[in-house]
């Protein structure tokens, strides 16, 4: 019953987002300063890890083919689609969802708390729209981005370890990734991150809108955010790969 | 003016307002004294729209605050101003970004016109000089003037203060009395001050409310209270507790 409930009020939630803004110039100036704190932000820890997935998943993929009827740039081909498919958009945005979501989450419940969300409320602004709305946008343009990058990473990490570790050179690496390389991939990354970036800010501004009580709940609403979205980017990572493979 | 008619407000089985009548009048510091838990934070969180009453009227000047659309409400909530307990400041945003924040979001002021708005409201609460600096930076009473200033950065025909004494050492105390009446008739404006500080009532109080378990117990003005604190015990208990402590 709790996850009725609490889905009805996300739908809620979603439906008081939009509203008229009070002021357009200031949404767009808000959604800007979020792009550079969920973009920009996020940059290292995305670079970091994404570079070295790629790099792990070549090893591995190289320890589980020791056939001499295997060629070497099968690697190639296996990380690229691994990548493309389930690691960039899926393990980056689960690190997202800790790093942006917490922050979200935390950000939002602590003014809850504080009052602040009130004093929007007692102005005349929409508060959900003028606190959530430019995050979600925000998030919706950055971490596309970010896994692009993070696509783009992964496979210089898989080149550089192959190269490096003996396994294979980085031209078998790339003539295996554009082998069996099919744009349909990287459209359901895509896919995968546009989802990924809702849910992440959407979950994390409902769950820190929603806090109530002091230090200890924020707390509480940032690890719910960070659980949530996590639970939530898995269960539609295998529904779009049912529906879309 | 504000007019409460037969407001009842219920908290799932616990009723906290029991049809309270109130009447609070335009060019007056009217304040509402009682207990904790006696219902005055509710009360005037249902006067701003914070909570919504199950029953009753609540007159802005004749327009009925329940009744009217969501549009007309937020027109209403843009002639409130309101100091908060904890000050409620942005903590993002510095001292002039504060003040200034209503003025960005509601008026077609320019730029200069807004810089000079924003300076004459810190001047006004004597606090000249501190434009840049965050609310972190400020101490209890600052910040209380910081969030006067923000509450009558627009036109306001309405100002709300929620126990605005509360943390303050007695000289900041009559400081921010003093600043809260001498507002109210410099600008004409009907405020309402929730207090339990029997000395704010001596000071600059001109018409009290007295609330009492919920119920609007007693009403009238600082030199009826010697006579009615006869009459009623509940209205001399909690004086007597005030002065004690």
């Amino acid at each position: 019953m709790r996850i009725v409930y609490d889905l009805g009020r996300y739908m809620l939630f979603m439906r008081n987002m939009f509203s008229k803004p009070e002021r357009f110039s200031v949404y767009v100036r808000r959604t800007l300063d979020e792009m550079y704190s969920i973009g920009v932000g996020s940059l290292p820890i995305v670079a970091i890890i994404s570079f070295f997935v790629g790099a792990v998943t070549t090893v591995q993929t190289a320890y589980q083919l020791v056939s001499s009827l295997i060629a070497p740039s099968v690697i190639g081909t296996v990380v690229s689609d691994s990548t493309f498919l389930e690691l960039a958009p899926t393990i980056t945005c689960l690190v997202l969802a800790g790093k942006v979501g917490s922050h979200i989450a935390s950000e939002l419940g602590t003014m809850k708390v504080s009052e602040q969300v009130d004093a929007l409320e007692v102005m005349g602004i929409n508060s959900i729209g003028y606190l959530a709305l430019p995050k979600i946008v925000a998030g919706l343009i950055m971490i596309p981005v970010l896994i692009v990058m993070a696509n783009f990473l992964s496979i210089s990490g898989g080149i550089i370890a192959g190269k490096y570790s003996g396994i294979l050179t980085p031209t078998e690496f790339i003539i295996g990734a554009r082998d069996t390389f099919k744009a349909y991939t990287v459209f359901i990354s895509m896919v995968k991150a546009v989802t990924f970036a809702f849910l992440i800010t959407s979950i994390s501004s409902f769950e820190g809108y929603y806090t109530n009580g002091g230090a200890l709940e924020v707390g509480e609403s940032s690890t719910r955010a960070v659980v949530r979205s996590c639970v939530a980017i898995l269960v539609f990572d295998f529904l779009i790969a049912k529906v879309l493979l | 003016m504000i007019e409460l008619q037969k407001v009842n407000k219920s908290f799932g089985e616990k009723q906290v307002l029991f049809d309270v009548d109130a009447v609070f009048y335009k060019g007056k510091t009217n304040l509402v004294i009682g207990a904790s838990g006696g219902g005055k934070s509710v009360m005037l969180k249902c006067m701003v729209g914070l909570v919504t009453p199950e029953s009753g009227k609540i007159l802005y000047d004749n327009r009925d605050f329940l009744q009217l659309n969501y549009q007309d409400v937020r027109s209403i909530r843009r002639e409130i101003g309101m100091l908060f307990q904890g000050t409620a400041l942005f903590d993002s945003l510095n001292v002039e970004d504060n003040v200034g924040f209503p003025l960005r979001m509601f008026s077609p002021m320019s730029e200069e016109e807004r810089r000079d708005r924003i300076n004459f409201c810190l001047k006004r609460v004597n606090l000249e000089n501190s434009n840049k600096k965050y609310p972190s930076e400020l101490s209890g009473g600052m910040k209380k003037r910081v969030g006067i200033a923000r509450a009558i950065a627009l036109d306001i025909q309405y100002l709300f203060c929620d126990e605005p004494n509360s943390g303050l050492d007695p000289i900041t105390s009559r400081v921010i009395d003093d600043l809260l009446h001498d507002i109210t008739h410099e600008f004409n404006i009907t405020t309402i001050i929730n207090s339990h500080d029997m000395k704010t009532v001596y000071d600059i109080g001109e018409n009290i409310v007295f609330m009492h378990q919920g119920r609007a117990f007693w009403e009238g003005s600082k030199e009826e209270i010697a006579t009615a604190r006869k009459e009623l015990p509940e209205l001399d208990h909690f004086i007597h507790a005030s002065f004690i402590e």
